[in-house]
């Protein structure tokens, strides 16, 4: 039995072991402390009654008020749905092109557009919008199919070349190379005649005989200018916007060997309001075509009115 | 086996836990007294009207002179609107504020612990409600010693639901400053309030009830880091509440002293500044922490002093140097003379130094702010004809009650046009008009192009509201083009 004594120096009972001399002294907590502690022990035993908080083999115990991180995930993103239920259900029946009659409506759908495209779109389009070899800057007024709200919703909803969907955007550039339609010296002749007409490269004698070829061959869908056609996504050859870079191995091997890009119809993977809301956003990014609504100036007034 | 010794109580180490002592404070009346009141009644007027001012600022905003909208980021003070990122000007108030403590302090000392501090007065007020129930200072004592029965619970419990009442009126009025008070107060009594309004009275009622019910003078004394910071800035100049002990010792009843004439100073050691001090101190030990100033404790000395029929100011305000100077026997300085010397004037500079700023960047400052960011991703890009377009996303704030017109410009950039998302670009050009609704910022994404050949450079927005050529700002930003040109 160990020795308890009252330490000489505070007068402080011991708690009587002692190890080489020293001593621990008797201090008790201070009741305040003492009784938190108390109290955190009977917090703790209703939490674990009423959370999850006990691990078993495939989950916690459920506890009694059966919550959940999930089931609250659930039910915040249920009441954020509900909150936007209201502008949702006007997207839904209000045909794009008299959207931007509605500028509430209008705001609203490019702030929920810029949220889908970054879940969705920025994978081939990047971040900004701005593409990359291959994939369209959507930023620009260069559209290969049309860049006002309705034909760009059409593109979303049936994609490009989409196999398996009747109404996708088909062309297809015949493979003059690879296929033998024109010789190489042909090919860089008109890749000659194509720089010519955005003023990449001066018109020489090479291009005056590409410019033989062109008509014979690419005219049909490009146009005789090389103004392109939209009706067969034919791009335009003569501004400053390159689908692949606008020089001449890239214009040569596009000739002889044409890629094609593919875009997924989003009509069946994503639902028809978010479709509105995406063509909308693209309109918005600055080369939107057709602004069919009221003029611009009468805009922030009906906007005043509905602050009001 | 050592058998324990005993503990003798006087044996025992100072404990890290004093129990209180409860302070049971004797009613008194006289001068200081009676400014204790008058203070008390306008600070808790002021604490429960101002939400209930009514100011009409036209259709767009809220008619409460005062309102502290958190919701919508707007602070009211009658003519004043403060937008968030005018926070500078609350921060200015709030500098005064301890700026202004400074001065009082040093001129007054604890003035404002003795009559204006929150804690000083909610405890008053419930040492009343503790006088009104339970009778003055000797009755309290007996009843607190008293065992619990029946009557001294329903003593208790009626006191206590005072304290709650008081607490709640408290609490309550609080979450006025921050909504409508008479719409808040109609949804509050009906149950339809925001759950944050409930929790706000809620945690208020309470710490009011615990506060001023119950903890009052420890809150100074333990809890206040406001004490010892005034300690710091008293000096041998600054005010304090003073038992004149050259005046006053030997102490000895009023019978001593007519015995032996001579012999006894003029304290007859009554106890008087004992029993009517709130927070339970005897100012006769010299100044001390808990002295908070309030001064009840020179009525209750200058009562005494006119009944035995001896000159009042046993207990008075005096400085550490009035001290000295009584001491050898030469007159006070005035106390008027106290406010004027370097220190408190220096502190009065700098309090109306920032005063006058603030009223002089609330009168010169406009109501038209215009903020760019620019889009970085992409940086530019060439449009079909070659020329370089760049994204900005502008916010054009209009400050006032009102819709504005306000015309948005490009200064610089030569050729550089403009249009927006809601714009076709064919309708482009150098200055854009818009409406800004009252009250509100209207963001706006601009697409500024240049031609083929613009190389990249600064220029500026112009954003000027119709009407006031003071009224406008502006924004330089960058204009990105490729490299090499």
């Amino acid at each position: 039995m160990a020795n308890k004594r009252l330490d000489e120096a505070t007068n402080t009972e011991t708690v009587g072991h002692e190890w080489d001399g020293i001593e621990e002294l008797n201090t008790p907590l201070p009741r305040w402390w003492l009784w938190s502690f108390y109290a955190s022990i009977v917090f703790a035993i209703g939490y674990v009654i009423a959370y999850p908080a006990l691990p078993g083999i495939h989950s916690a115990t459920p506890g009694m008020l059966g919550w959940t991180s999930r089931g609250q995930l659930d039910k915040e993103l249920k009441s954020a749905a509900d909150e936007r239920a209201k502008t949702v259900a006007a997207l839904k029946d209000m045909p794009i092109e008299q959207l931007p009659q509605h500028p509430d409506l209008m705001r609203a759908a490019v702030a929920g557009g810029a949220a889908a495209f970054k879940v969705n779109c920025v994978q081939c389009h990047g971040a900004g919008a701005a593409g990359s070899n291959g994939f369209p800057n959507l930023n620009d007024d260069d559209w290969l199919w049309g860049g006002d709200l309705k034909t760009i919703q059409q593109t979303l909803i049936h994609g490009i070349r989409q196999p398996g969907d009747d109404e996708t955007r088909m062309s297809q550039m015949p493979a003059f190379g690879r296929d033998g339609l024109l010789t190489p010296a042909q090919i860089q002749d008109t890749t000659s005649f194509v720089l010519s007409l955005s003023g990449k490269e001066k018109p020489s004698a090479a291009s005056q005989r590409g410019k033989a070829v062109f008509e014979a061959n690419c005219a049909v869908c490009h146009g005789p200018e090389g103004k392109g056609d939209r009706q067969f996504g034919a791009p335009n050859l003569s501004d400053a916007i390159w689908l692949f870079a606008g020089n001449r191995d890239a214009v040569s091997t596009q000739i002889g060997n044409p890629r094609h890009g593919v875009m997924p119809a989003w009509g069946t993977r994503l639902d028809p309001v978010t479709i509105k809301m995406l063509a909308a956003y693209v309109h918005s990014l600055g080369g939107g075509e057709e602004f069919a609504a009221a003029p611009a100036e009468a805009q922030p007034e009906a906007e005043a009115t509905t602050a009001e | 086996m050592n058998k324990p010794e005993t503990l003798k109580p006087e044996d025992q180490p100072l404990g890290l836990y004093a129990k209180r002592e409860p302070v049971f404070n004797r009613r008194i009346d006289g001068k200081f007294r009676r400014i204790k009141w008058a203070i008390m009644v306008i600070c808790l007027a002021i604490y429960w009207i101002t939400p209930w001012i009514r100011w009409d600022r036209g259709p767009y905003a809220p008619d409460q002179a005062v309102l502290i909208d958190l919701a919508h980021r707007r602070f009211y003070m009658f003519s004043i609107e403060i937008w968030p990122q005018e926070f500078y000007f609350v921060a200015g108030l709030l500098i005064m504020a301890g700026i202004g403590l400074f001065l009082v302090t040093s001129a007054v000392g604890r003035a404002w612990c003795g009559y204006a501090c929150p804690q000083t007065v909610w405890t008053d007020l419930f040492q009343h409600v503790d006088r009104f129930f339970d009778g003055d200072r000797n009755a309290r004592f007996r009843l607190y010693k008293a065992p619990w029965g029946p009557a001294k619970i329903a003593r208790r419990l009626a006191k206590w639901t005072v304290y709650l009442a008081i607490s709640f009126a408290t609490g309550g009025a609080w979450i006025f400053y921050f909504a409508d008070a008479p719409t808040l107060q109609q949804a509050f009594w009906t149950g339809t309030a925001p759950a944050v309004a409930y929790g706000t009275t809620f945690v208020l009622t309470m710490t009011t009830f615990v506060l001023g019910g119950f903890m009052r003078e420890q809150v100074c004394i333990y809890m206040c880091p406001w004490p010892r910071i005034q300690t710091a800035m008293l000096d041998e100049k600054s005010l304090l509440v003073t038992y004149k002990d050259w005046r006053g010792e030997p102490r000895g009843s009023v019978k001593k002293a007519e015995k032996n004439p001579g012999q006894f100073g003029d304290c007859i050691d009554c106890n008087q500044c004992v029993a009517v001090c709130p927070t339970g101190i005897d100012i006769r030990e010299g100044p001390q922490i808990g002295c908070i100033t309030c001064a009840l404790c020179i009525d209750a000395c200058d009562r005494v002093m006119k009944e035995t029929g001896r000159p009042r100011g046993l207990i008075d305000y005096a400085t550490l140097e009035d001290a000295e100077q009584e001491k050898a026997g030469q007159p006070p300085t005035r106390h008027l003379k106290l406010i004027w010397r370097p220190r408190t004037i220096l502190y009065f500079c700098v309090w109306a130094g920032i005063g006058l700023a603030l009223l002089f960047m609330l009168g010169t400052r406009v109501h038209t702010q215009l903020n760019v960011a620019k889009d970085r991703n992409p940086p530019y890009i060439l449009m079909s004809d070659g020329s370089i377009r760049n994204a900005y996303a502008l916010r054009l704030r209009n400050m006032e009650g009102r819709p504005r017109e306000m015309e948005l410009s490009i200064e610089g950039l030569k050729d550089g046009m403009m249009w927006t998302e809601d714009m076709a670009r064919e309708d482009a050009s150098r200055t854009l008009t818009r409406t800004v609704p009252a009250d509100e910022t209207q963001s706006v994404r601009v697409y500024v192009v240049a031609p083929s050949d613009t190389s990249a450079q600064e220029f500026e927005f112009k954003l000027q509201a119709a009407g006031d050529a003071r009224e406008k700002d502006e924004a330089e930003v960058n204009f990105d083009a490729p490299e090499g040109q």
